[in-house]
């Protein structure tokens, strides 16, 4: 047992960690564990009252056993106690394990909240002190409540010491991360903002992380905090390595708390004030000149100091994009870093230029450093520099340089490691695309994507190439031309056979004249490579053959034959099968001009953004893409890709299809409903036949290269809530896709937003009963199922998936595509007939949302599995608070939100009598508070709230004017932010 | 910060800190992600890894792995220096701090780091302020501390 220092109060936990240690293996290690956990239990239950330091033992001991990654599920009583001790050691491992160790038990809560609260009064610094740690440390919303109205006074209190004060401040960021609703702005704020010439560093330090906080989300309320920060950090600049004393590290003048200095200034725009301009301005510039002299210490702690408050002062001459000559110098100082020998530091100088690429007075000095920047693409070791050389590359393309950087990534990407190459793909394609002059280039770039890293073309390069080809008549021989060479190869990757099959299918007659591609040549070419592809290229590859019968009449009898063959037309599968009977008796029984106007060539695509850019940006999150790029494009990766769109056709065209049983699953399920022998023979109907399915299909023959959703088997899912997000079932039930919703599921959630319960549905054997509460940003909902006839329902399930919600359960704090967060407690498998189950979701929302949660429910009755989905009722005017004001206050926030986008209007007919109290009862059901006295107009009605979630709060105002005599109302919305408005507006138009 | 862990080069969590509220389970996949991903890095390779929106941020002293996660905009250097000042802190602390100290007094590398670090935010960067409110709980604790019998010194209790 080694020598312990000090503290060495707790022998047995020494001995026990030491035996832990020396288990020779995870079984023995168990058995230890278990044995003291029993001996701790016996201790506990024991008739001897424990004294307070065995208690503070065998609390320790289990925190101990806890942190090693094992359960426990007692002593958090006894760990409460220990806080009320008024022995020091005995209360700290209380409140450590308590912070450990939290539990939502309400009763312990109201303990330990009184324990803290004794502790605060205590007017014991060091007492007070624990208790803000533990405050801190667990962060929860009940400690918020009970807490975060007196953390402010106890911050700005004149006689609350030093070391409080700080604790006081980080514990109150920490709530107001938890809970922005409960801590109330007020005369305290001020104060804080003069902590910032506190003179004890410490308090500083600490007090600035909670200012930052704050002013992001309330910046004119702290804006006054702009010129003392510059004071202070012009003071910290200008000392000397000596004068800070403790606060200097390694000769660096109060590193931490200039970068805090420096990040607090990035919440605001340059200052006003020419004075404290340049005082800012000089502040910058010494810190410039700073990185140009030779260091004081060898040490690395001294250059990363340094370096630190360098790279935080040239982030803010970036936000603030304004001073020429300051942007150049951070230029050429991270291009000096670009070459320096710390990994670290190269690494981050090619992060940084990465956004001075995209500021115009920087954008020629970083292109001045390409060299460098391939080079290090070439020879750095660690993949994660490469890669942001890779990113910097691509931040600094423009027409003058796009030749040379496409074709060094693309030489890159032979020996890229494979974690990057999909990405750097993806970049390619967006760069050839965006700065190509003449487009044989890009097409050439494309197939050598293909050609290098076909594995890593995802689908939206290769509908991209398609769709651009298609579009510019002057690059279709080109194209087909080059495509019928690469095909040559003996080995080529598949995604080349689906280019070449697209392109060859509408432009092979620009190269047939060549009698070395004559369409028997091309065919046959084609054909070589059918046998190696899969399922969806063959499919695609028959496509291509029936368009070679209506370009070339010369192959017909030849690919007829093919078509007709057993491999063909008994393939055991359905959609191989399926076309080429289809193609077959198109091709023999359409006459030449039928057959001319259905396979005639597509139609030029509408120009619409890259899709591959979306890609990027839901790939790498928003920072991945310039800023330029991303306010080009729209807001999510979803919307994008017309996603939401699409899926919502391909559920109707499901609902459409729900009455033929589906015998598998898979992604061609739409169409297997359909037994071949069914095909209608007509060519008229058959030609819809061939329209329909190819729209829905994967060959992407007849759509318009949108890919398709998050994933490729999400067709019968509704777009964003895709299959795939929902958990696996349990292993008891049939796993069947869920079904899509029915189609009355949004009439049901239109029911319900103006109401908390009611009946959500019900058919002749299932009564679905909804009860919800709603406080702030959280939900909660209770569902009654009830069995409606005599018999069991069996293995019944429900599982409940969020739109947006992605494949692997990704945290939320993680993602910001999340909107709710809803987790619904496991329902009983079994309903007996007659009775009723109930089941508990809790929502919380973490952003403003549109779509509804989905509920899927399936069970068995009489041996039938019965699969339904329907939409809960959760809208986002469930979130909101009301707010009162009066007349005066209303019109105000009106005109403030004046911009366009913010307000949403919609003018309808009335479907109900326009009766004045029922409008009332409806808009109060809406949530928001009902004014009085507010609209000149009497008739009308106006309304304010915030709709609370937890990354925001977003303030709407309604107003809703009845016109009795047209039997009309129109109805404005006006809210901070445009989805809301546009949003409600929908929701309520259906109301009335 | 998000939350920092200390581990050893076998992968043995040593030390656990969040400063958001996750789930157990939550929190042992983090970790186990993290860990592998940082054990696998090469000595020389860069100190910073972008982990989902995170930055990782890590160094290793002896045969420990100290490793924060901090969010995108956060300023990579100063947080490996916060390591370094959390190692100096442990170090002055134990006198030339191993890992065996943390293991054996984890309770006093957690007090420490709250003094240093709360809520995810410096709160006292100098090492004496530090150094000074541990050693006065310590003095309180020897002040409170009663004789123990001879049998529960030995640890036979």
């Amino acid at each position: 047992m080694p020598a312990v220092s000090k503290g060495d109060g707790m022998r047995g936990l020494a001995v026990f960690i030491s035996d832990i240690r020396n288990c020779k293996s995870k079984e023995a290690e168990i058995k230890r564990i278990n044995k003291e956990l029993a001996n701790i239990r016996s201790k506990f239950k024991g008739d001897k009252a424990l004294d307070g330091y065995s208690k503070k033992k065998y609390v320790c001991k289990l925190l101990f056993i806890f942190l090693l990654g094992h359960d426990i599920d007692f002593g958090h009583m006894e760990a409460v106690n220990l806080l009320s001790s008024n022995k020091y050691t005995e209360k700290q491992i209380g409140y450590l394990f308590i912070s450990v160790l939290v539990n939502s038990n309400s009763e312990l809560i109201r303990l330990i909240n009184n324990a803290i609260k004794n502790d605060l009064s205590s007017r014991n610094p060091t007492f007070m002190c624990l208790a803000l740690h533990c405050i801190a440390n667990v962060g929860s919303r009940e400690m918020a409540e009970a807490f975060a109205g007196e953390i402010p006074r106890i911050l700005v209190a004149g006689d609350t010491m030093d070391s409080v004060k700080q604790s006081a401040a980080l514990c109150l960021l920490r709530l107001y991360k938890t809970s922005p609703d409960l801590v109330l702005m007020g005369e305290w704020t001020s104060r804080v903002v003069h902590l910032l010439n506190d003179q004890h560093m410490g308090v500083v330090t600490a007090a600035i992380s909670l200012i930052t906080c704050l002013s992001q989300k309330n910046p004119d309320e702290f804006k006054t905090c702009v010129s003392l920060a510059v004071s202070r950090l012009s003071r910290i600049v200008s000392s000397a390595s000596t004068d800070l004393q403790d606060y200097t590290y390694y000769f660096v003048p109060a590193p931490w708390l200039s970068c805090k200095l420096l990040r607090l200034l990035q919440c605001y725009p340059p200052p006003e004030d020419g004075a404290v301009k340049g005082r800012l301005v000089e502040c910058l510039e010494t810190i410039l000149n700073k990185a140009q002299e030779p260091p004081k210490s060898k040490k690395v702690q001294h250059s990363n100091a340094k370096n630190a408050i360098l790279f935080e002062a040239i982030s803010l001459i970036i936000h603030y994009d304004s001073e020429p000559n300051l942007l150049v110098r951070a230029c050429n100082q991270l291009g000096q870093f670009l070459q320096h020998r710390e990994t670290n530091l190269r690494y981050l100088a090619l992060e940084s230029m990465c956004t001075l690429a995209s500021s115009e007075f920087s954008h020629e000095a970083v292109k001045t450093h390409i060299e460098t920047v391939i080079n290090a693409l070439k020879t750095e070791r660690d993949v994660s520099v490469r890669q942001r050389a890779a990113d910097l590359l691509y931040a600094m393309c423009d027409r003058s340089n796009a030749k040379q950087i496409v074709a060094e990534m693309l030489s890159y990407l032979d020996t890229a490691d494979y974690s990057i190459r999909e990405e750097m793909v993806l970049k390619v394609a967006i760069l050839a695309e965006k700065y190509a002059v003449d487009y044989s280039w890009y097409v050439d770039t494309i197939l050598n994507l293909i050609r290098i890293a076909g594995d890593y073309v995802s689908e939206e390069v290769w509908y991209r190439v398609i769709q651009i080809v298609i579009n510019r008549d002057d690059v279709q021989g080109y194209a087909a031309k080059t495509v019928f060479e690469a095909l040559q190869a003996p080995a080529c990757h598949e995604n080349m056979v689906k280019v070449g099959g697209y392109i060859l299918g509408e432009f092979g007659n620009l190269i047939a004249g060549d009698p070395r591609s004559s369409p028997l040549v091309q065919f046959n070419l084609l054909h070589s490579k059918f046998h190696l592809c899969s399922v969806p290229t063959r499919a695609l590859l028959l496509s291509a053959y029936i368009k070679f019968i209506n370009l070339f009449p010369e192959t017909k009898s030849t690919i007829q034959e093919v078509l007709r063959s057993d491999s063909q037309i008994r393939n055991s599968d359905v959609e191989l099968q399926q076309r080429a009977v289809e193609y077959l008796k198109l091709s023999s029984i359409a006459s030449t001009d039928v057959l001319a106007t259905v396979l005639e060539e597509m139609p030029p695509f509408p120009e619409r953004e890259s899709s591959i850019l979306a890609k990027l940006k839901k790939k790498k999150g928003p920072g991945a893409v310039s800023v330029n790029e991303l306010e080009e494009g729209k807001r999510e990766g979803g919307e994008l890709n017309g996603g939401g769109e699409r899926g919502g056709d391909n559920s109707a065209i499901a609902a459409s299809n729900a009455s033929t049983p589906s015998p598998s699953a898979d992604l061609l399920g739409l169409r297997t409903g359909l037994p071949v022998s069914a095909a209608p023979p007509s060519a008229g109907s058959l030609l819809v036949d061939v329209f329909s399915e190819a729209g829905v299909n994967d060959d992407g023959f007849l759509r318009d290269l949108e890919p398709p959703t998050e994933s490729s088997d999400s067709l019968l899912a509704e777009g964003p809530g895709d299959s795939d997000s929902t958990p696996p079932p349990p292993p008891s039930v049939v796993s069947e896709e869920p079904a899509p919703p029915l189609p009355e599921s949004d009439e049901l959630l239109n029911k319900f937003v103006c109401k908390n319960n009611g009946v959500l549905f019900e058919n002749q054997l299932l009564q679905i009963g909804i009860k919800s509460e709603y406080r702030q940003n959280l939900g909660r909902m209770y569902l009654f199922y009830g069995n409606k006839t005599s018999v069991q329902f069996l293995t019944f399930t429900t599982t409940v998936t969020c739109p947006g919600e992605l494949q692997s359960h990704i945290l939320h704090i993680y993602t910001c595509i999340i909107q709710l967060n809803v987790q619904a407690k496991p329902v009983e498998p079994l309903i007996e007939g007659g009775a009723q189950v109930q089941q508990v979701i809790n929502i919380e929302s973490l952003t403003d949302f549109c779509d509804a949660p989905l509920l899927n429910i399936k069970f068995r009755y009489g041996g039938a599995l019965q699969n339904l989905t329907l939409k809960l009722p959760v809208t986002i005017n469930k979130f909101f608070q009301p707010t009162e004001m009066a007349s005066h206050d209303f019109f105000q926030r009106w005109k403030q939100l004046s911009q366009p986008q913010q307000e949403a209007q919609k003018i309808f007919k009335a479907n109900n009598a326009m009766d004045t109290e029922v409008l009332k009862a409806k808009l109060l059901g809406l949530g928001m508070a009902l004014l009085e006295n507010v609209d000149p107009n009497p008739e009308n009605f106006v309304c304010a709230g915030v709709i609370q979630s937890k990354a925001q709060q977003v303030g709407s105002l309604l107003r809703l004017e009845p016109n009795a005599h047209a039997q009309m109302y129109r109805l404005t919305v006006r809210s901070s932010k445009d989805t809301v408005s546009k949003r409600l507006c929908e929701l309520l138009a259906e109301q009335f | 910060m998000q939350f920092m862990l200390l581990f050893s080069r076998q992968g043995k969590l040593r030390l656990q800190k969040w400063y958001v509220p996750l789930s157990d389970t939550q929190k042992k996949k983090i970790s186990r992600e993290v860990i592998q991903m940082v054990l696998a890095r090469k000595p020389k390779m860069c100190s910073f890894l972008e982990w989902r929106d995170l930055k990782i941020v890590y160094k290793r002293y002896a045969s420990l792995y100290f490793c924060c996660a901090v969010e995108d905009q956060e300023n990579e250097l100063i947080t490996l220096e916060i390591i370094h000042r959390y190692v100096e802190l442990l170090d002055k602390y134990f006198g030339s701090v191993c890992e065996l100290d943390i293991i054996f007094n984890f309770e006093k590398a957690y007090y420490i780091l709250d003094e240093f670090i709360l809520g995810g935010e410096a709160q006292e960067t100098s090492k004496k302020n530090v150094l000074k409110a541990i050693e006065q709980a310590d003095m309180l604790q020897e002040e409170a501390e009663t004789p123990r019998s001879v049998l529960e010194e030995i640890g036979l209790t």
